[in-house]
């Protein structure tokens, strides 16, 4: 009963340290790019000095905008809030987990993305429309190859739980398994489309033509402009985190013990700094494409994750 | 068959049967020329670790031979004729259109899905450890059938006869360890004098279309009539900036 308990602690603990963590990712990915393309850097932190200015920012809101407007900002932030809960960062065993699998995770980012695109129809000019709609034919077509890519794993583990996922792997080893490389190649490639980055769509332009994401906030400021910021830097976590535990778990505290729990937040740290790098690199290497090459980046990222599938199936014999 | 249970070696082999099975698709995908030789001849490296994998676990040594031959054609030979041959065409740069690259690739998940319950029945039959590979090579030769299908472009259409042929190669090497020798050899040679043919095909073909696009082949029909007559001019007015020379 008390290390039940303790476990609920930790996973309060847990989650929190995410959301304050991730601005920091996020500062960091911003710093290293910035060093690669030989611009002077913004310190590391600089995203909570953005979100701290935005919070203390005077709230502007245009004249038709319906209370759905107002209530996008936390119910994306709360969405987002719910889906790091459920993602083991240092501790494997998160209790928490066991309330939503990893379905309910893409159901969560698919609340945001719909409330988000609802909000950006709600205020009527025209680059809100646009931007949802571009962002839902991006979704429509990242949604099925992140669900192959979870059902990949779970036929592995056997479970779609990601606490049970993670420990799977981590009990069995370094395998050389076709079907999860597949499949993480295939994650990554979702995961740069959801989160918005090169080559789908360019997280720092606000160029018209080129806005995915950006030209569906365009109408938000002050505290809304920073919950919406904050939660689009959990999501970029979350994909980090997901693929860190799918691939390469070692590290993760299994035990609630003061040295795992240590141990697990100083790997974890390094391997956010190493993902954080492999995205920088991938960005500055990487055009951004046009908008209707965009189907068939998610293509094949789609077709890469059957192909985990179907060599699970056919090349493990199904265990 | 516990996937855990395998040694690193016999994990080793289906890894890379995997990502020769990968390099297939990229092949289809892939639109630009010099990229979709390299892929090629990626593709023959991974068969060759495949082959050398299966020689070491089976002890079986004919196979280095094999390993050998493949290194040669598959990622040296053939890859460097196709290479030279399209700088002197002067396509290397060139880009096709392809039409559909979603749907081609569902219809290549489709083939895959196809060889794995043709393979079913043999893979029952079977009692070598690398059975379960048999699905892949039947995959990558269909793979490589599609591709010349759907390709316009002649070299593409020779590249996919080539990966055809390393699947027929692979399905020998994983089914029964190997043709015997002399089979294998008269094979390689056939690939290798069809190559410098094709090489030769090829100028002819552009020196009396002006184009390797199979597609505008088509033109040619006397049903055409009198314009079919004067091709050159034809040809010439279909070009698009970047499309062959």
């Amino acid at each position: 009963m008390d290390s039940e308990l303790s476990f609920w602690a930790l996973a309060v603990v847990q989650t929190l340290t995410f959301i304050a963590a991730a601005p920091l990712l996020a500062g960091w990915v911003q710093r290293v790019k910035c060093h690669l393309q030989n611009r002077a850097a913004p310190a590391v932190w600089q995203p909570y000095r953005d979100l701290t200015k935005l919070f203390g920012k005077r709230l502007v809101v245009a004249h038709n905008a319906s209370w759905l407007f107002r209530a996008t900002p936390y119910i994306v932030f709360g969405a987002m809030l719910m889906a790091c809960a459920v993602v083991p960062l240092v501790v494997v065993h998160v209790p928490t987990a066991a309330i939503a699998d990893v379905i309910v995770l893409v159901g969560f980012f698919a609340l945001a993305r719909f409330f988000t695109a609802l909000a950006g129809l709600d205020i009527g000019t025209a680059f809100g429309g646009m931007g949802a709609s571009r962002e839902m034919m991006v979704a429509a077509l990242a949604e099925p190859a992140m669900l192959m890519v979870v059902f990949t794993f779970s036929m592995t583990a056997h479970t779609t739980n990601l606490s049970v996922t993670t420990a799977y792997i981590l009990h069995q080893g370094l395998l050389l398994r076709p079907s999860f490389l597949f499949a993480l190649l295939a994650l990554a490639m979702v995961a740069v489309a959801e989160t918005s980055r090169i080559p789908v769509d360019n997280p720092a332009t606000h160029l018209e033509l080129t806005m995915l994401h950006e030209a569906m906030i365009l109408e938000y400021g002050g505290r809304h402009l920073a919950l919406i910021e904050w939660a689009s830097q959990i999501k970029l976590m979350i994909y980090a985190v997901l693929l860190i535990n799918f691939s390469f778990p070692w590290g993760i505290a299994s035990e609630p013990t003061l040295q795992a729990l240590s141990l697990g937040v100083l790997v974890v740290a390094a391997k956010l700094t190493l993902v954080g790098v492999v995205l920088v690199v991938w960005e500055t290497v990487m055009a951004k494409m046009r908008l209707f090459r965009v189907p068939q980046f998610l293509g094949f990222a789609f077709m890469l994750s059957v192909l985990g599938m179907l060599t699970h199936v056919m090349l493990e014999g199904g265990n | 068959m516990e996937f855990a249970k395998l040694g690193l070696y016999n994990q080793a082999i289906i890894l890379f049967a995997a990502l020769a099975l990968l390099t297939s698709f990229l092949m289809l995908a892939q639109a630009r020329m010099l990229p979709l030789i390299f892929t090629f001849a990626w593709q023959g490296f991974l068969l060759t670790m495949v082959t050398v994998l299966v020689a070491m676990v089976t002890d079986h040594r004919d196979l280095y031979v094999s390993a050998l031959l493949t290194f040669v054609l598959k990622v040296v030979v053939i890859p460097w004729l196709l290479y030279r041959l399209s700088v002197r065409l002067q396509m290397q740069y060139n880009a096709e259109q392809i039409a559909h690259p979603t749907l081609l690739l569902i219809s290549g998940v489709v083939l895959v899905i196809f060889s794995y319950f043709v393979a079913k029945s043999i893979i029952h039959l079977s009692g070598l450890a690398t059975r379960n590979i048999i699905a892949v090579s039947i995959a990558i030769e269909l793979l490589g059938m599609l591709l010349m299908c759907v390709r316009k472009s002649a070299v593409a259409q020779v590249i996919g006869f080539m990966s055809m042929e390393s699947g027929i190669f692979f399905a020998a090497s994983v089914s029964a360890y190997g043709m015997p020798l002399i089979v294998e050899l008269g094979v390689a040679f056939d690939i290798l004098v069809a190559s410098i043919l094709f090489g030769v095909f090829f100028f002819h073909l552009r020196d009396s279309f002006g184009s390797l696009d199979v597609g505008q082949y088509n033109h040619l029909s006397e049903a055409n009539g009198a314009d079919a007559i004067d091709v050159r001019p034809v040809m010439a007015s279909a070009h698009t900036p970047g499309d062959h020379a």
